[in-house]
């Protein structure tokens, strides 16, 4: 689905050891309980068990054989053992996830500050929170935390899997710092915010392991119905009891259990928590911990998404694409003036002006210049520049700036440099003007450069009915050119966190969801108020409160993932509900015959799989209904494949594959079981 | 054969044709719009003002349902007072019935107050002029108007966008019987009398045939309730055999007119549903899917019956003109099987032939439309029944899109899908616990054919008997299997009570729904929701009627017609 899932094999030797044991543990009838449809089926097994029982010290003829009883018996068994097997694989697998990013969080010396700056040696697990560490260069962080004091270069490749290091810093939206990830460069001070134990992590593998997980709103109401549907069968079931009776055809227990059985939904009875729990885990495996599993399911029916242009929508930051000269300078001292005009502009933008020049021939350093007056770029100044030794004063700025310059020197701006300017600023470019002696000589175009296959990304969405918002602090002109080219559908430009916090409410009170993703504690509201609000790990502590999931990577693409993650798990329950339903279609055609054809011979009409015997018939049905819950535990895990083609598209293509799949698979399924049984020989 | 046919498509064709328009005026009674019977205001203002109800107070679901229930219970105890003492009271019994047997009128008072009419008892002789025309008449327009009142409620709920106000169940129920039923009754009437059905206060005439024997032949004041009888979806006939009888369903012409009068209502409301909300290819969606269930069911019950016999066929007999056991000459195999499948489809009950006498396939039709319970169906509460089933579809193929479930803008949540999946699950309850438990007697009672005296063809048959009555009670239909001797305190009782309960949870549960759905969030619909207008989700709710339907059913009707039929072709 996408490059940041981690495929770990479904099955691994210690994933299938605890879910073995998980099955048995889960018997327990106050666990099973939980799931009414498998419950009932637990309940099933017992009467068949004390029947079997029975039935091996007085045989009775109208109750069928000891050994066929027995049979049926061990199968129902394996029925509830297959069920929460498929529980306990998911369990597991979420668990080794999360353990592994645990793992990452072994106990680790800390440097605890007590009062008068001394450092005290302490074990993490010793660690409360409000206390003040000091963490150095080489160190391990030992837990969560936020930056107070210091910047720091940061090692988090052991929870995000990225490589390159990250700065964070005291203050501002980039003071979190995560347990377990190394310091590179320099020492901070960190204040501890999670007591042990409360950590997202552990909260998340509570969540996963079951102690503390709640069904979400959905799972409870599709339980509901099928627990209806479980009671609706229940009905058939009994009834048939005294009409068998009345048709003189008296039907063994063993064949109206097992018509229970094969008839309520123990299909997705058996995989429901699994699929919610899998949800969850893809979540996990995108790194991006979610806090509840409620945030996963209604992550699925967000309407509109807030997606930083930063990061998202384009990469990184605007990077310089063209010269464009005036006043007859020759063209490659033009370029050469706008390099040397940079060498002290470290802004990412300064830096993409030496890069293209370097690429266009002309290449420039600092140590050539070293002893020549360098202008910083500063907020106050907004230019920056250098004065050559030659007495030539190159400069460059923001074009407001540079003309105010330009005209206090008496100077004019020629007519071309105005209308490049404004040729530039109309393409969603930003233009930077360049003065040599405080002459005009020309601009450089800044472009926004667009993430490559962003534009379909958005058009998935679009299809999907999520309208995608872009929110960018840049004016409202350069704004609507790049939400034009992403094809975003709306835009918030020169956006603070308050205009943030009222699009949202203004979605909400037209009754749409919104997902959005922050960082800094400006964003918390936001974060609380949306729908869905995935916090970046670097983020401020309070960004990471006010949200419902945490996104390790920092990733703002993730904000897409999550929603993916979310429709695939509602995707997966809605198919195999259809399919378990639809599979009963076939089940009725190899029992009923078979509960009948003793006294009414004619029956044998509907027998259209022309089964063996009545026997091999209701042993086939009651095996293929017990076998197709662990052949479905993949899919329940990796989810049915989710394609962005549209709500009418999307229905048919599971209609097709799951409904009408449904119906046929157990015609095929039975009929291969009832011609093994019967070719060894076993009925 | 041809002019069967071509009758059939006569009726259902005209039933559709005028169901539009029909709709639309339905939608602007209950929007409170101008119609051109604004004249009958004063008669309702009327109404209004002897009982102190304010017709424009707004209520929310449960005031609304308490208001049903409270006017429903005086008719029970009105209904019970005339029954048990229709004997003593002076006026118009010209032929001296007696009082109704307690159980007996149970059963009657609940059948009439809960738009079913299962008769058993006869009405030339087993109620007076006077309970025919104050009790069975009353019922059968005030009866029918309670399910389009409720009906009403429920559109409103879908299409309010918030708040809790579902309307005013009074103003809708006199307005259903003044603005709807009574003015196409009048109509109907007015044909029928063309039409020599008879209209009189006299008493049994007395007639001497060619064979010089003396007969009583039962008449009365009939053309009056036919029409209500069909419009309201009721089918209590005035006479024992219901529209067989002479008197009751002259000619080809009136079974035309009272088979197009069962369908209009329930057809209407479909467009009503599609004017009302905005919605008309949601609408068309329903039309479709009913359409579809009901022709699935219709035609093969009219080619089996057209047909004949395969059994007389073997005994060399020839069966020209169909399948006639129980069935009108004046009628034909034809247009009584496709009355029957009508009748049950749409929960009227009334009959043109006898039921029980039909090939076995047919008669599982029947038994099918009624189970199913959400093919056109009753005034009012056939779109109710069917809103049971969009809920449980939307659900399921809901999740399929990739969102949480939602119909109309609103969330359907846990509360609900219990709702939905609890009134489904009481229709197969009564059914299936009802003929269980009869069956259950029936298999313990030793001498049961003598004892009890129930069934006159015990074996497939007879089980197919008392599975349609009590399939027939629960889905408020009221039509017989017959040869069921059904007069007796257990079937009474038993009828009686599932015929309340199943008339109740069914307005009550999907009313509530629409109260909860219209205090929700309203969520516009955009490219990512499910279309519920669509041709897919048409053939999702068709599966879901469909196949749930067949696998409650399935083993019940293997039992008797399916096991009857492959008997009988051996």
């Amino acid at each position: 689905m996408s490059k940041h899932i981690k495929e770990n094999k479904l099955f691994q030797k210690d994933i299938i050891i605890n879910a073995l044991k998980a099955s048995f543990v889960k018997l327990n009838p106050a666990v099973m309980i939980k799931n009414p449809v498998m419950f009932t089926v637990e309940v099933g097994t017992l009467i068949m068990i004390v029947l079997t029982i029975i039935l091996l010290f007085s045989p009775d003829p109208a109750q069928g054989s000891f050994i066929y009883n027995l049979t049926l018996t061990v199968i129902l068994f394996l029925t509830v053992l297959f069920a929460n097997f498929a529980e306990g694989v998911a369990e597991a697998r979420g668990k080794a996830q999360a353990e592994s990013l645990r793992k990452t969080r072994q106990d680790t010396p800390a440097n605890l500050l007590i009062n008068g700056g001394k450092v005290k040696k302490i074990m993490s697990s010793e660690l409360k929170k409000g206390d003040l560490i000091l963490v150095s260069e080489g160190e391990i962080i030992p837990s969560d935390g936020e930056i107070v004091e210091g910047i720091a270069t940061i090692d988090e490749s052991a929870i995000t899997g990225e490589s390159a290091p990250v700065i964070r810093e005291a203050g501002g939206d980039k003071s979190g710092v995560t347990g377990g990830t190394k310091v590179l460069s320099d020492s901070i001070k960190v204040l501890i915010t999670i007591e042990k134990g409360e950590s997202f992590l552990d909260k998340m593998i509570m969540l996963v392991e079951g102690a503390s997980r709640q069904k979400s709103p959905n799972e409870i109401a599709l339980t509901i119905l099928l627990a209806g549907f479980t009671l609706m069968f229940l009905i058939v079931t009994v009834t048939l009891h005294p009409f068998g009776i009345y048709a003189n055809t008296p039907i063994a227990i063993a064949f109206l259990v097992s018509l229970y059985v094969c008839l309520i939904p123990t299909t997705i009875g058996g995989l429901l928590s699994a699929i919610g729990i899998a949800g969850m885990d893809r979540a996990l495996r995108a790194n991006v911990i979610s806090k509840s599993g409620k945030a996963v399911e209604t992550a699925g029916d967000i309407d509109t998404l807030l997606l930083d242009k930063t990061g998202t929508i384009t990469i990184g930051n605007r990077k310089a694409t063209n010269f464009f000269k005036v006043n007859g300078m020759d063209e490659n001292t033009f370029i050469k003036y706008c390099a040397m005009s940079s060498l002290a502009d470290e802004t990412p933008e300064g830096k993409s002006i030496i890069e293209l020049a370097k690429k266009m021939g002309i290449e420039v350093n600092h140590s050539a210049h070293s002893n020549e007056k360098f202008f910083k770029f500063t907020a106050q100044t907004r230019m920056s520049g250098i004065d050559l030794k030659d007495g030539t004063e190159v400069r460059k700025g923001a074009f407001d700036v540079i003309k105010q310059l330009v005209l206090d020197n008496k100077n004019i701006v020629p007519h071309e440099m105005q209308s490049v300017v404004n040729k530039i600023a109309e393409d969603g470019g930003t233009p930077l003007a360049v003065t040599v002696n405080n002459k005009a000589a020309g601009v450089i175009q800044l472009e926004d450069i667009i993430k490559t296959g962003i534009q379909e990304r958005f058009q998935r969405l679009r299809k999907m009915g999520v309208k995608t918002v872009m929110v960018t602090g840049d004016n409202p002109l350069t704004a609507k050119f790049i939400a034009n080219v992403a094809g975003v559908d709306d835009y918030i430009a020169e956006a603070k966190p308050e205009d943030k916090m009222n699009y949202i409410i203004n979605e909400q009170r037209s009754g749409k969801l919104v997902a959005m993703m922050g960082d800094g504690t400006n964003d918390a509201p936001a974060l609380a108020q949306a729908d869905v609000g995935v916090a970046m790990n670097s983020g401020t502590q309070a960004a990471k409160e006010a949200g419902n999931m945490v996104d390790l990577d920092n990733d703002p693409t993730k904000l897409i993932e999550v929603v993916e993650i979310g429709k695939q798990l509602l995707i997966t329950r809605g198919s195999i509900t259809t399919f378990s339903i639809a599979n009963d279609v076939a089940k009725y055609f190899a029992i009923v015959p078979a509960l009948f054809i003793a006294t009414i011979p004619q029956l044998q009409t509907l027998n259209i799989m022309n089964l063996t015997s009545p026997q091999s018939a209701i042993l086939a049905a009651v095996i293929f209904n017990a076998l197709i819950i662990p052949m479905l535990i993949p899919l329940a895990l990796r989810g049915v494949v989710y394609k962005p083609i549209g709500a009418e598209k999307l229905l048919t293509r599971n209609l097709l594959i799951y409904g009408l799949g449904g119906v046929i698979v157990p015609f095929i399924g039975i009929k291969l079981i009832d011609l093994l049984l019967t070719l060894t020989g076993i009925v | 054969m041809t002019t069967e046919i071509t009758g059939i498509l006569l009726i259902f064709g005209l039933a559709v044709a005028m169901a539009i328009p029909f709709g639309k005026y339905i939608s602007r009674v209950y929007k409170g719009e101008k119609t051109f019977l604004d004249f009958m205001s004063p008669l309702e203002n009327l109404f209004f003002k002897l009982s102190g109800i304010d017709p424009e107070a707004q209520w929310d679901w449960k005031q609304n349902i308490k208001a049903m229930l409270t006017i429903n219970f005086v008719w029970f105890i009105l209904g019970m007072i005339i029954l048990v003492s229709q004997g003593v009271i002076p006026l118009w019994n010209p032929d001296g019935i007696p009082a109704m047997e307690p159980t007996q009128a149970f059963n009657t008072v609940v059948s009439f107050l809960t738009n079913t009419n299962l008769q058993h008892y006869s009405g030339e002789t087993g109620a007076s002029y006077f309970s025919q025309m104050f009790f069975i008449m009353f019922m059968q327009f005030v009866s029918a108007g309670t399910g389009m009142a409720a009906l009403a409620l429920l559109f409103k709920g879908l299409a309010n966008k918030s708040g809790n106000e579902l309307g005013n169940f009074y103003n809708l129920l006199v307005k259903s019987c003044t603005r709807i039923l009574l003015p196409v009754c009048v109509l109907i009437g007015t044909i029928f009398i063309f039409n020599n059905m008879p209209m009189t206060f006299g008493g049994a005439t007395q007639v001497i045939t060619l064979q010089g024997d003396t007969v009583n032949v039962a008449t009365g004041p009939v053309a009056a309730m036919i029409p209500i009888k069909e419009l309201g979806t009721n089918g209590g006939g005035f006479f024992g055999p219901n529209s067989t009888h002479p008197f009751e369903n002259p000619n080809y012409v009136t079974n035309i007119v009272e088979n197009i009068a069962m369908l209009l209502i329930p057809i209407s409301m479909i467009f009503a549903l599609g004017f009302y909300l905005n919605r008309k290819k949601f609408a068309y969606m329903i039309f479709w899917v009913m359409t579809a269930g009901f022709l699935m069911l219709a035609i093969p019950a009219v080619v089996l019956e057209l047909q004949g016999n395969p059994a007389i066929t073997e005994m060399g007999i020839r069966q020209d003109m169909g399948s006639m056991e129980g069935k009108e000459v004046r009628i034909g195999s034809a247009a009584s099987a496709f009355w029957g499948i009508a009748n049950t489809v749409i929960s009227c009950g009334s009959v043109n032939s006898m039921h029980d006498s039909w090939t076995p396939l047919s008669g599982m039709f029947a038994m099918l439309g009624m189970q199913l319970n959400a093919f056109y169906g009753g005034v009012g509460v056939g779109i109710i029944n069917m809103f049971v089933f969009i809920i449980i579809a939307v659900f399921i193929a809901g999740l399929m899109v990739g969102r949480t479930p939602e119909l109309l803008g609103k969330k359907i949540e846990a509360k609900e899908v219990k709702i939905a999946i609890l009134v489904a699950v009481a229709h197969y309850i009564f059914i299936l616990g009802g003929t269980a438990l009869a069956v259950y007697i029936y298999n313990t009672t030793p001498e049961a054919a003598e004892t009890l005296k129930w069934l006159n063809n015990p074996s497939n048959h007879g089980f197919s008997e008392m599975l349609y009555e009590f399939t027939s009670a629960s889905a408020n239909n009221g039509s017989g299997f017959e040869g069921l001797g059904d007069n007796t305190p257990f079937w009474n009782i038993s009828t009686g009570l599932v015929m309340l309960l199943n008339r109740f949870i069914p307005i009550i549960g999907p009313v509530a729904i629409a109260g909860y759905l219209s205090q929700k969030k309203y969520i516009p619909e955009s490219a990512g929701s499910m279309r519920i207008d669509s041709p897919i989700f048409g053939i999702v709710l068709f599966s879901v009627i469909v196949i749930i339907g067949a696998l409650i059913f399935f083993p019940v009707l293997a039992l008797g017609p399916i096991s009857e039929f492959l008997l009988m072709i051996k």
